[in-house]
């Protein structure tokens, strides 16, 4: 694991020193984005794919090391952002190893010591590095057997794996450790290893306890904000008013004198403190602010007019879909036009790294998403090759997304360079997360749908607006120190890319079965707003608006929802869900009392990835204009579940915080800046609204491909809201969030 | 110099007496569970009790809780020997990224030694000041309620989810 213990003492020439096993190199692959493809075209053009990021690091070693001891080490590119896999991945080795997950040491994204697997995003950690864990420990397991066959003089067919030793006929046995030699797993992945079947699993599928919860709830080191190396220096940053504020006048003389200040940092637009102690780097930030002059500029669009602004700004059109023909003769034509606000991460703990320069070389503390990829835009932003930079997953509070991590490493490893030797943390205050970090776009979507005599949909138009969801690292121009400093690196350039994983676009073709489609995306390259990857990206908004479409063409054909949508659908998975969410919600056509509701929704994840299903029930408060889900099942596949109570607890989170996008939240800005700098400007779920119950059904799948599942509910749980309100109240609303003030609006009270 | 009273013991600190008790805890004290979150009274994350009342470590002078009673999450039990609102956590499985919880905990942890016998509502109210943005809220109910079913004496009770029952 990577606890947050003081400084590099594992680099990786210490790491091995005095080991049994040597790792010698891997491959260093093309990064993995979300909405990505992984593998270059071609790359692997002569040989089968191997299975998950076996593809990009093909060599056992860089995935698991076996010590003459017999200990067991397992790397994965992928960091624990509070998705469980810090326990998941372990169960997924421990079951082709033969041994228990507690006895496997796991280290995570770090780019001295891990596959490089690009981004831990889009529910793909499992699916990615818990498909190649799986493949490369049964592969090991082999070898381990081949090894033992020789050693034993006992044929393979008669020797087996059992806790961390071969054993063999008349008691003949060889520990792991007595079997390792040096480099013996410097080998590549075969792409037809036997995996162990269902039936025989220890691990997969089994409850174990998260194994980092216990310190969490104890005090225990546990995030990046908790290390404290032997001269750690407090550092902190003073932004721009805005965006694109330009720094007129800084008379740094009085910060400097402040008690404990040891560098007060100015790089362009870019400044930042660095203090003995915390709360004196807190002062000398506040003063800093204080003197510092900065011309604005008014470069946002109008908040309370982004349709327009967004139909305005497009500067191309792509194709999603086209299938059939433009239009087909019906009986019944309807249209709707849906909008969503732009929405924060809203990470509870504000961003934070630590950095150190060290002879020339940099090493960064980050709860970053991506090691790699943060490691290529800080080096190019400090004018260092990459290999003098070190980027080091350690937690952080749960990101949901690209949020401040990035951007905070960045600044962190700036400052470092100011006070060299010294660590320095930097921590970003509440107004600084929530007016820099990027937010989820804003999006317009406009559907139609033809419906034949029996009601069902012949055509379907769908078109929406938006930016690109993914501004990630990148060049040093995605960083905002980079984007501050005086070399000023430009942000990226915005390019439209229509990918079977979806960006903008994730889930804008309808799973549901429609003979003749057509679906563009309006892409706007001009990001006035800064934007990002948040939670699901374009699916939270597209499912939201292709499922209450769903139910204004069901009510038009006359049928119940959840028939329509059976009808609607193919895919036994997809029907599966819904079926059993159904059930155990207990979905029926009964009247219910005045301003309560039922609604249902379903998406499949990226069209391709895990199925959920989710009904809710919901009461309005017409006076108040107050929406309060209190009874919320939600069916869920995700292929095989490896941790079904992770996977319960990461939709429950999945359709809470989809609640409170839908129900509460906007950024505000006026033309020049944002105007959401904390809790009370950016309101979010609280207690009183949580609902009453919250039940996830799991639909296991033994021995199928694992899907991922932590974006799965942000979708359908919009949906389900808005169906919800339209069943209590007779009316729909179209825009999100559903506030208070758009809920009296829409009931005209 | 301030002197301050932490899980019961004294300690005499050379702090500008004007700083957020968070930090001395933090800082001074190398106390991880009080989190920064907001600074600004908002979120919870930075919860601790101090003479048995949940106060925002974040906005309170450290010169104001001097010869006061404070209690962190540290002061709950230790990973070898968790007290029962820590068990209860483990238990439950509630927890996600977990930045929240110490906070929660301490919120939770103060209405319970007020009100050993606190309703399932009272809890929900209790928490109210208290922000997630994992989404943890319905196991961080179960999990209160468990402690106070444990602190009552009561190992049944609730159902523990399957993963409280894994070791290996």
């Amino acid at each position: 694991m990577n606890a947050p213990n003081p400084l590099p003492d594992v680099t990786r020439r210490g790491f091995l020193a005095g080991a049994g096993a040597l790792v010698v190199s891997f491959a260093i692959p093309a990064e993995a984005q979300e909405g990505g493809v992984s593998t270059a075209p071609g790359a692997q053009a002569a040989k089968p794919k191997l299975p998950g990021s076996l593809a990009d690091t093909p060599s056992l070693d860089a995935w698991i090391r076996i010590d003459a001891d017999g200990s067991i080490t397992v790397f994965t590119g992928k960091a624990e952002l509070g998705q469980g896999t810090k326990t998941s991945l372990r169960q997924i080795a421990a079951e082709e190893l033969e041994v228990e997950p507690a006895s496997i040491k796991l280290v995570t994204a770090d780019t001295a010591l891990t596959p490089n697997e690009g981004y831990t995003a889009g529910s793909q950690t499992i699916q990615n590095s818990g498909t190649a864990i799986r493949h490369a420990s049964a592969q090991v397991r082999q070898i381990l057997i081949a090894k033992a066959s020789q050693k034993l003089g006992a044929p393979v067919e008669a020797l087996k794996a059992q806790a961390g030793t071969i054993v063999g006929p008349n008691g003949a046995k060889a520990s792991y450790g007595e079997l390792v030699s040096a480099e013996f797993l410097h080998v590549d992945a075969a792409a037809d290893t036997k995996l162990k079947p269902p039936a025989a699993y220890h691990a997969i599928g089994r409850p174990f306890a998260r194994v980092d919860i216990p310190a969490k709830v104890t005090g225990g080191n546990a995030y990046v904000q908790d290390m404290r190396p032997p001269g750690m220096v407090h550092a902190r940053v003073v932004r721009p008013p805005s965006y694109g504020a330009k720094l007129t006048d800084f008379a740094d003389a009085a910060v400097k004198a402040m008690p404990g200040v040891i560098a007060v940092v100015r790089d362009g637009d870019f400044l930042a403190v660095v203090a003995e102690q915390e709360f004196q780097a807190v002062k000398a930030m506040r003063a800093t602010a204080a003197v510092a002059k900065w011309q604005e500029q008014p470069e946002l669009p109008d908040q309370y007019d982004l349709p327009a602004f967004l139909e305005k700004s497009v500067s191309e059109i792509g194709t999603v879909t086209s299938v059939g023909a433009e239009s087909a003769p019906g009986a019944k034509t309807l249209q709707a036009q849906f909008t969503r606000a732009y929405q924060m991460h809203g990470s509870i703990g504000p961003s934070s790294a630590v950095a150190m320069l060290d002879n020339g070389l940099t090493t960064v503390w980050t709860h970053t998403q991506g090691v790699y990829p943060d490691r290529k835009a800080i080096a190019q932003m400090l004018g260092v090759p990459e290999e003098k930079v070190r980027c080091i997953h350690t937690e952080g509070s749960g990101c949901y997304g690209h949020n401040g991590a990035d951007d905070a490493a960045a600044d962190a490893a700036l400052i470092a360079q100011k006070v060299p030797g010294k660590p320095v943390r930097v921590q970003w205050m509440r107004d600084q997360e929530h007016l820099w970090e990027p937010y989820g776009p804003a999006m317009l979507t406009r559907a139609s749908a033809t419906l034949d005599q029996s009601g069902n949909i012949v055509s379907w138009h769908y078109d929406l607006w938006s930016n690109s969801h993914g501004t990630r690292p990148g060049s040093a121009g995605s960083l905002v120190a980079g984007r501050l400093m005086a070399r000023h690196f430009p942000p990226d350039p915005a390019k439209l890319q229509i990918s079977p994983l979806g960006n903008g676009d994730r889930n804008a073709i309808p799973l549901y079965d429609v003979p003749n489609q057509r679906v563009n995306w309006h892409f706007i390259a001009d990001m006035p707003v800064r934007v990002s990857s948040l939670r699901s990206l374009g699916a939270y908004c597209n499912v939201f608006s292709i499922e209450s479409f769903m139910d204004e063409l069901a009510l038009a054909a006359n049928a119940d929802p959840v028939e329509y949508r059976l009808r609607h659908l193919k895919d036994p998975r997809a029907k599966k869900v819904i079926e059993v969410a159904a059930e155990k919600f207990g979905w029926s056509k009964d009247s219910l009392p005045e301003g309560r509701g039922r609604g249902f929704a379903f998406a499949k994840y990226k069209n391709h990835a895990a199925y959920l299903a989710v009904a809710l029930e919901a009461d309005v408060d017409s006076d108040s204009g107050a929406i309060k889900v209190s009874r919320v099942v939600a069916a869920v596949d995700c292929g095989e579940a490896v941790a079904p109570d992770s996977i319960i607890n990461q939709t429950e989170g999945g359709i809470l915080q989809s609640m409170s996008w839908t129900l509460y939240e906007a950024v505000h800005f006026d033309r020049t800046r944002i105007l959401s700098p904390d809790w009370s400007t950016y309101s979010i779920l609280r207690f009183s609204a949580v609902p009453d119950s919250v039940e996830v059904q799991v639909v296991d799948n033994p021995g199928a491909p694992y899907l991922g599942v932590a974006e799965a509910a942000q979708g359908p749980t919009a949906g389900a809201i808005a169906n919800a309100f339209r069943s209590a109240t007779g009316k729909r609303i179209y825009d999100l969030p559903y506030t208070r003030e758009r809920v009296k609006g829409v009931l005209g009270v | 110099m301030v002197k301050l009273n932490v899980n019961g013991t004294s300690h005499d600190l050379d702090v500008d007496p004007a700083t957020p008790l968070l930090y001395v805890l933090r800082n001074d004290l190398k106390l991880n569970g009080a989190k920064f979150g907001c600074g600004l009274g908002q979120c919870g994350a930075c919860t601790v009790m101090v003479d048995g009342k949940p106060v925002f470590s974040c906005l309170t002078p450290t010169m104001l809780v001097e010869g006061r009673e404070i209690k962190t999450v540290e002061g709950l039990g230790t990973i070898d020997d968790p007290g029962p609102m820590q068990k209860a956590f483990i238990e439950q499985q509630a927890a996600q990224c977990g930045y929240c919880i110490a906070g929660m905990m301490m919120r939770a942890q103060a209405l319970l030694e007020a009100k050993p016998d606190a309703a399932d509502a009272d809890i929900r109210q209790a928490l109210e000041p208290n922000l997630c943005r994992c989404g943890t809220h319905m196991r961080i109910l179960r999990a209160v309620a468990r402690a106070r079913d444990l602190m009552q004496g009561k190992s049944a009770g609730i159902t523990a989810p399957a993963a409280a029952t894994g070791r290996g």
